[in-house]
């Protein structure tokens, strides 16, 4: 049996008394692209933040690779591989760029290993290694994104979750990010992907999952999604 | 006036207010708790030493070897207790409002305080170190070897840190914690376990400020946290809270204000002094003199 990434059942998290996420059903399975597809406020950065360990859920399971991971602690969720680039991309901003990268590594016992991973982001985004005793803070908008991804590929992820990577970004930026998404899934990690821009994430995704207050709505593979009229009435525009 | 002098005592008072700064400074960045109990981890040092020259004097004998041997006992012993005081006072409360987490603060002061005044007594205690042997004179000014030596350990101990803050693995986290802890949260870092950390780095330095306190002053009592803690905090807000190398800074400034301000307007009027300067510097000057240089792009 092949095993899933990573699989929820009836997951729930309340907010004092709102109730964010009512009873979510998800998996992403190996070497997958999964697009998380919503409105503001269905539930989406909850979801990833309920599997990175920092919100906490209060029912349901979160399973990575056949493990319980619902209660563990967001840094031991990191050392099993998953790694969650946050909404806003949250760069350090006083760090500089390689700090920033190093950072990323912290949950890497081997320092070589880690050098070995940042010489590797280096390569794919030359932008950061130009910029690499550069603050952070000084970045623009797409190469933050970049350095986001970036940083989190040097924790080495087997699934890499992504919050909005193309919000704010200009449209020739989004397409590099998307473009540097596949190519991260094509070396072989597993890629949840959340996003507004429901058009750009359905071209690269395998599945996909449309979740409104709290529940998935509608779930299956990203070419039926691209079609469905429900879809491309609420998401993609006429 | 002998200025030279003026200079070197300066120096001193301010190279021990800078360990005890440095600590303060720590905090304030990494959890933005103004720690009002660090003046009173800094009086346990001073306790601590105490304690082990009562136990081992006759074993360790005067001279440096003791000094240094106690201080490493008296940093150890408060570091573990920073930690302590951060798990069981700091902690529980790490997302409730500022305001509870400061009055906490208040409070643990006075139990250090109220607790060791308890334990020994509210009498001053003389402290038992004997390494007034030598001094060095520099034209008309002098200074004791015992001074200089612990200078020295104090500038080893503050090149010591930087190194740790700028160069290690934990030192990039404590950073990034100032910054961002939820996004650190995401980075895998063990937030808890790197403010323990600094918690202990922080109190130790402010342990072994104690014990060069006592042994300058030649005493120790269960209150002389808490002018110190208030001189500390005035040389992070000249320094720039939050940043370790303004604390340095502002704490040598402050020392060297001091010695000056007290030379010609008075001793008794060293604390007033001191105090100007830092109602000046907050209401001039917040950020301090190494205050945020950074330009962040939004």
């Amino acid at each position: 049996m092949v095993r899933n990434v990573l699989d929820i059942k009836s997951l729930e998290v309340t907010y004092g008394k709102v109730e964010a996420l009512k009873g979510l059903e998800l998996t992403v399975g190996d070497k997958e692209i999964v697009a998380l597809l919503g409105n503001n406020g269905a539930g989406k950065s909850t979801t990833v933040s309920a599997i990175s360990g920092v919100v906490r859920s209060r029912a349901g399971t979160v399973t990575a690779y056949g493990e319980d991971i619902t209660a563990a602690t967001p840094w031991s969720i990191v050392e099993r591989g998953i790694v969650h680039v946050p909404e806003g991309r949250r760069i350090f901003s006083r760090l500089t760029v390689h700090e920033n990268l190093q950072l990323g590594g912290y949950t890497v016992r081997e320092g070589t290993l880690v050098d070995k991973r940042i010489t590797r982001v280096y390569e794919h985004f030359p932008r950061l290694a130009e910029r690499r005793h550069q603050q952070g803070g000084t970045l623009s908008g797409g190469e933050q994104q970049m350095l986001a991804i970036g940083r989190a590929m040097v924790a080495g992820p087997r699934l890499i979750m992504l919050d909005e990577p193309s919000m704010g970004l200009a449209p020739l930026v989004v397409a590099q990010v998307m473009d540097a998404i596949v190519s991260i899934n094509q070396s072989g990690t597993a890629v949840l992907l959340i996003e507004q821009n429901a058009r750009a994430a359905l071209k690269i995704a395998h599945r996909g999952y449309v979740i409104d207050s709290g529940r998935v709505t509608l779930t299956g593979p990203a070419a039926e999604l691209r079609a469905d009229p429900q879809v491309v009435e609420a998401y993609l525009g006429a | 006036m002998n200025h030279l002098q003026l200079v070197l005592s300066g120096l001193f008072v301010g190279s021990f207010y800078a360990l005890v700064a440095l600590g303060y400074s720590m905090v304030y960045g990494i959890i933005k708790l103004l720690n009002f109990a660090h003046g009173d981890l800094y009086m346990l040092g001073a306790f601590a030493g105490f304690i082990v020259l009562s136990v081992g004097a006759g074993a360790l004998g005067g001279g440096f070897i003791a000094l240094i041997a106690i201080m490493i006992v008296a940093m150890i012993a408060t570091g573990g207790f920073g930690m302590l005081l951060e798990r069981v006072a700091y902690r529980p409360l790490r997302s409730a409002p500022r305001l509870s987490v400061l009055i906490t603060a208040v409070g643990a002061s006075f139990a250090l305080e109220y607790g060791i005044a308890v334990g020994f007594g509210p009498t001053p205690e003389v402290y038992p170190i004997g390494v007034q042997d030598g001094t060095l004179h520099i034209a008309n000014a002098q200074i004791t070897y015992a001074q200089l030596a612990m200078m020295a350990i104090a500038v080893t101990l503050m090149v010591a840190l930087d190194t740790i803050v700028r160069k290690t693995r934990s030192g990039r986290a404590m950073r990034a914690i100032s910054q961002d802890p939820k996004a650190c949260l995401l980075m895998g870092v063990n937030v808890d376990r790197v403010i323990s950390r600094t918690f202990f780095i922080g109190s130790a330095l402010a342990g072994a400020a104690g014990v060069m306190a006592g042994a300058y002053y030649g005493k120790i009592d269960f209150l002389m946290g808490f002018i110190i803690g208030l001189k500390a905090f005035t040389a992070a807000v000249i320094g720039g809270i939050g940043n370790l190398r303004g604390a340095v800074l502002g704490a040598i400034v402050l020392g060297l204000l001091e010695s000056f301000g007290g030379a010609y307007l008075g001793s008794e009027w060293r604390d007033v002094f001191a105090f100007c300067f830092l109602i000046l510097f907050l209401t001039v000057r917040p950020t301090g003199l190494l205050g945020e240089r950074v330009t962040e792009r939004v």
